[in-house]
């Protein structure tokens, strides 16, 4: 699937997800498939929560207990391949990087998008984050319905036709 | 005749960073390049690069080019810079001539390094020739140099890295990418990059190529049409697609010219792009003090590029007869990060690339 | 006015990119009618600004071209400026006053 249509299955996604009980806190989710010469969500990580080691092509293991959900990898991540994720079981609230203008707006409704960038539903914008260690990454803090947790991947202007 | 102990031919990241190594261990050079400013194809990356901090990871690629330039600039009183300078050739006595500010002029240099990257493949099909037709990097170019959108509906052709990357900065830059065509059956960039872009609804077709462009002053439509598992066209699969400019990533060629003209040993070693010098284990080719380093060497990534650099700055400093205290521990350390960023899946393709220029197998 | 519409390719806004919008602006001809460009372009991106993408014409069937690869490899974006043939517009930056002309032929060197 990945190969031939650039997204993810299902199952690919949930092993980068820890149990639920772990993401009543914010969690990083890192969804890098790939072994590619690659290593600054490791080396850019506070609290040394990513592991990659000498070899930069290996993929990078989280340790969920270090992780803190700050959200530096988010904007450190090449691939943009990384996202927190905070759940209370009916609304799952993720910070993904965002790289279009304009930007979304505080209390906006989008739509939340899939892998597969399909719509699943909407995304509500609570929070937009630009900060200048972010270099042009921005942080969006997006709210959506916890049942689509594994399935959203990002977030699209609603157009009205 | 001017007399230079080294000259660099070509300003990006591969000719910049053996300039800065030169420089930093006092050694003299003049970097010419054909453009008007030096950082080669980095100055139009707007994406953050990979590989480890060493070679810049999570930086951006213009930022990059402004880091190694500003590096360079450390060193006005030893690094000498000819921009708008086209090198029109290169002989076997190590004399360069150059066209520059509508004059001949030519040098005698001691050790040259040829860093002069590599150029877009074109790719074959009926009506290919069409203004609005480009190359991803004359794409990039518009958009991220000169601020101008390449049209407003683009097909791009190829989904290797450049593919994928230049489909993203498109949408970035208010494009609409109708949808990426690549002939063979697997996506062949890095995943992350097609996930990117298959989020914002970007389709990705495999198995498909490009078979015709349609227009009178410009391209207007393509047609596309499958393909099956030994590359031929699958009959009455054609279908038109309304597009204002096409974008052709169908890989890179190293920029070789000037070193065949100076007579120095090449071969055909398709893992790395085509045409390639011999080289020994430090890119000096077969003519003695000719060195060859970046995309020129083998088609890879400028991560790769900067690392070749440096090594190849090193040694022609040293083969200058200029003292450098760490000269081993460097290049020991150069040569292992260019081992760790080929170390793995996608490494492959250069390691039975370099293996076959080693036993110059064919 | 020589072209139907008005067309503008140029970026203002860019996620990534700063385009500053208060450049010198660069007056020149193309083809006999005045156009303008800004300070930065070459000939061909102040061309391509204007939706202008044939460049010039090939030798023996004079089929258009334009832009290919934009570093100065190509040759597809020859034209002849201030009466200088085989140009490459890509790498050329625009200056004021310069008389732009699509390129049909190999290039003739006008006799002193």
């Amino acid at each position: 699937m990945l190969e031939k249509k650039g997204f993810p299955t299902k199952e690919q996604i949930q092993s980068c997800f820890p149990e639920k009980t772990v993401i009543l806190n914010p969690k990083a989710i890192i969804e890098c498939y790939e072994k590619i010469p690659c290593n600054p969500c490791s080396t850019s990580c506070p609290f040394n929560a990513i592991y990659i080691g000498d070899d930069i092509n290996q993929i990078p293991v989280i340790d969920f207990n270090k992780c803190t959900g700050c959200g530096v990898c988010v904007f450190s991540c090449p691939g943009l391949a990384i996202k927190v994720v905070q759940t209370d079981g009916k609304k799952a609230t993720f910070k993904i990087p965002y790289e279009f203008i304009p930007y979304p707006k505080k209390n906006e409704i989008w739509n939340a998008i899939d892998h597969a960038g399909e719509v699943i539903g909407k995304a509500k914008i609570a929070n937009v984050i630009i900060g200048k260690k972010q270099n042009k990454t921005a942080l969006v803090e997006v709210i959506v319905n916890d049942k689509i947790i594994y399935d959203f991947a990002t977030i699209r202007r609603q157009v009205y036709e | 005749m001017l007399y230079k102990d080294l000259v660099i031919i070509g300003g990006g990241p591969a000719g910049l960073k053996a300039a800065a190594v030169a420089a930093k261990a006092g050694q003299k050079a003049l970097i010419i390049d054909r453009f008007w400013c030096l950082g080669g194809q980095l100055i139009k990356q707007t994406h953050m690069f990979f590989g480890s901090e060493k070679q810049y990871a999570k930086t951006r690629g213009f930022d990059i080019a402004n880091t190694l330039i500003d590096d360079i600039n450390q060193y006005r009183e030893l690094v000498d810079v000819w921009v708008n300078a086209t090198v029109l050739a290169l002989y076997s006595d190590k004399v360069i001539s150059i066209y520059k500010d509508n004059e001949y002029i030519k040098i005698k240099a001691k050790i040259i390094i040829v860093a002069t990257g590599a150029s877009e493949r074109v790719l074959a099909f009926e009506n290919n020739d069409l203004p609005g037709i480009y190359g991803a990097g004359s794409v990039q170019t518009l958009m991220n140099v000169y601020g101008i959108k390449p049209g407003n509906k683009l097909l791009m052709v190829g989904s290797g890295n450049i593919g994928l990357i230049v489909s993203y900065q498109l949408m970035q830059a208010g494009v609409e990418v109708v949808g990426i065509v690549e002939a063979s059956d697997k996506i062949s960039g890095y995943k992350v990059h097609a996930s990117k872009i298959k989020r914002l609804g970007v389709d990705i077709l495999t198995s498909t190529t490009i078979k015709k462009a349609i227009g009178i002053d410009k391209v207007e439509e393509v047609i596309l049409i499958n393909l099956d598992n030994e590359w031929n066209e699958i009959q009455n699969t054609e279908r038109k697609i309304k597009v204002d400019g096409v974008c052709i990533a169908v890989g890179l060629i190293p920029l070789t010219n000037l070193l065949s003209m100076a007579g120095v040993e090449m071969k055909y070693i398709s893992e790395l792009g085509g045409m390639v010098a011999v080289t020994n284990d430090l890119f000096e080719t077969s003519v003695e003090n000719v060195f060859v380093c970046g995309d020129a060497s083998g088609i890879e990534e400028a991560s790769s590029a900067m690392v070749e650099g440096m090594i190849v700055g090193l040694v022609a400093t040293k083969k200058l007869g200029t003292e450098i205290i760490d000269y081993e521990s460097q290049l020991s350390d150069f040569k292992n990060q260019l081992n760790v960023l080929r170390n793995g899946p996608y490494g492959s393709k250069i390691r039975n690339g370099l293996k076959k220029l080693e036993n110059k197998l064919c | 006015m020589m072209f139907e519409e008005v067309i503008n390719l140029r970026i203002e806004k860019h996620p990534i990119l700063n385009f500053p919008q208060d450049r010198k602006i660069i007056f020149f001809t193309f083809n006999g009618t005045l156009v303008q460009g800004y300070e930065g372009d070459t000939v061909a991106s102040a061309l391509y600004a204007l939706g202008i993408l044939k460049l010039s014409e090939s030798i023996i069937l004079k089929r258009p071209r334009g832009l290919y690869c934009s570093i100065g490899n190509c040759s597809s974006c020859h034209m002849i400026v201030d009466g200088v043939p085989n140009v490459k517009t890509c790498i050329t930056l625009l200056k004021e006053g310069m008389v732009v002309k699509t390129q049909t032929n190999k290039g003739e060197i006008n006799a002193l």
